[in-house]
């Protein structure tokens, strides 16, 4: 034994294995767990800047080396109550957060199965939108979306022109699926096809699909669809269940319907 | 003297005369991964070196009261311990760099150099020296990995480090990349292109025809 004889007969009884798996274990779950909460804060931070790059990016704004902060400047945060579309005032952006709303049963809903196309169980109450510009007429609004991928959870950001059909961008931001197949979902040249795209179809069903395979361009679909990922078919078809959901009657259906209905300039007026 | 030329020798030895890519053979799976840009490359390096000092230095501390029949997965223990740290640290302090390199960072814990050096080497030998020994292991991988990652870059994408050397041709200049590059693939053509050179001056590291 590695020339240590003596120690190493020692080493090996129960009792002696037992106490040095317990004592590296605690020693390591010190130092990692330190290590986690006191970096916590500057980790939030990072993770905040990039939502709010992923929001620029989805509305076609963000260009590599501008300042996330002074471009989310331009950019109005409003909250949505899903239900009845209409915007809820009073809520704090620092506290507010869709993920531990979706969690709490006080302030979310149950999605019942047979509709909970992108399979998140709960959904919050109430969901953040990002409108842009601040003043003047609405040209581009953001809706936060998420939903089953393979392995994850994919969160990502939608953005709508002001017809609110057309798509400016589409972008996930969090997700753990496969690196180099479904992890493709935050290729920038993949998220590029998304611009130009339409939402939804001349009745107002919900029809943009990651289709399996490259589009046909010349189909009259073409304008619906999106190039699936290759060797990815569960987390394509989870991007397109996530956005039938949440452009559905249960997501933010009712809020775009809202916004239809009186006409984007006095919606916009009444902000 | 005797233990100042030992130290030298643990330390500098893996660079060129026991190199653990281009003679052992070791971690080659990342050095494919992350080489695509000379940022994460040297980001990369810089995690495997910290890792592969530490964990040596820390198995060889125990190494007198690690039980035979667990001292793997004492050995692994301790190697995620750091590369989460690590991992922590990145995500606190380089945020862009850390998503790009996503999971390679948590796969530091299967680079085979770690744990080959931690069993080979920290087992055996006291933490100084072992110390050293990661280090100069570390460095060994990362003069590969730099080698790798300059030339990716430079052909690829036409810069390096981000600053622009070659211009493209796509962006009015004249030189058209190399797709090649972008791809892991050529990290195995350019690996094998540096063992060559390696071994033209030094043909003792040539395996003997079978």
């Amino acid at each position: 034994m590695y020339g240590e004889g003596s120690f190493a007969v020692q080493n090996d009884s129960v009792v002696k294995t037992f106490v040095v798996a317990a004592v590296l274990c605690l020693v390591c779950s010190i130092m990692v767990s330190t290590a986690a909460v006191q970096l916590r804060p500057v980790q939030e931070k990072n993770k905040l800047r990039d939502r709010h790059r992923n929001i620029l990016a989805a509305m076609g704004l963000w260009s590599e080396g501008a300042s996330v902060e002074d471009l989310f400047a331009e950019v109005q945060t409003k909250y949505v109550d899903l239900e009845t579309g209409e915007y809820v005032e009073g809520i704090d952006p620092k506290e507010f957060s869709q993920k531990e709303a979706a969690r709490d049963p006080e302030r979310s809903i149950a999605i019942p199965s047979e509709i909970d196309s992108a399979g998140i169980k709960r959904r919050s109450k109430i969901a953040a939108v990002y409108l842009y510009p601040k003043t003047g007429g609405l040209e581009k609004v953001v809706l936060p979306v998420h939903g089953k991928g393979l392995w994850s959870t994919m969160y990502g950001y939608l953005a709508l022109g002001a017809d609110l059909d057309s798509v400016e961008g589409f972008s996930i931001y969090e997700h753990g699926e496969t690196p180099g197949l479904g992890g493709e979902v935050d290729n920038p040249a993949w998220k590029a096809q998304w611009k130009g795209k339409q939402a939804f179809g001349p009745d107002g069903e919900v029809r943009i699909q990651v289709k399996k395979g490259v589009v046909d361009l010349s189909s009259k679909d073409s304008k619906y669809e999106v190039d699936g990922l290759s060797g990815a078919t569960i987390t394509s078809r989870g991007v397109t269940e996530l956005l039938r959901f949440w452009l559905s009657e249960n997501g933010f259906g009712p809020y775009l319907n809202r916004l239809r209905n009186e006409g984007r300039k006095t919606a916009y007026g009444q902000l | 003297m005797a233990s100042s030329s030992k130290a030298k020798e643990a330390l500098f030895s893996p660079i060129f005369s026991n190199n653990p890519i281009a003679l052992q053979i070791l971690g080659i799976c990342s050095a494919l991964a992350v080489t695509s840009k000379l940022e994460t490359t040297l980001v990369m390096c810089a995690a495997v070196i910290f890792v592969t000092a530490f964990s040596n230095a820390s198995v060889s501390l125990i190494r007198h009261q690690i039980p035979s029949s667990i001292r793997i997965i004492v050995q692994m223990t301790i190697i995620a311990s750091l590369v989460i740290v690590v991992d922590q640290f990145l995500k606190a302090y380089a945020f862009e760099l850390s998503k790009q390199m996503s999971v390679f960072v948590g796969l530091i814990i299967t680079n085979c150099i770690v744990m080959g050096r931690a069993e080979g080497f920290a087992m055996k030998n006291p933490p100084g020296i072992s110390f050293l020994d990661g280090f100069g292991n570390g460095l060994g991988y990362s003069v590969v990995l730099i080698f790798v990652g300059t030339l990716r870059e430079l052909f690829g994408s036409g810069s390096l480090v981000g600053v622009k050397i070659l211009p493209l041709a796509r962006d009015g200049g004249w030189y058209a990349s190399n797709g090649l590059m972008f791809l892991p693939p050529s990290a195995f053509f350019i690996i094998g292109i540096f063992i060559w050179i390696l071994r033209s001056f030094r043909p003792e590291q040539v395996e003997e025809a079978h």
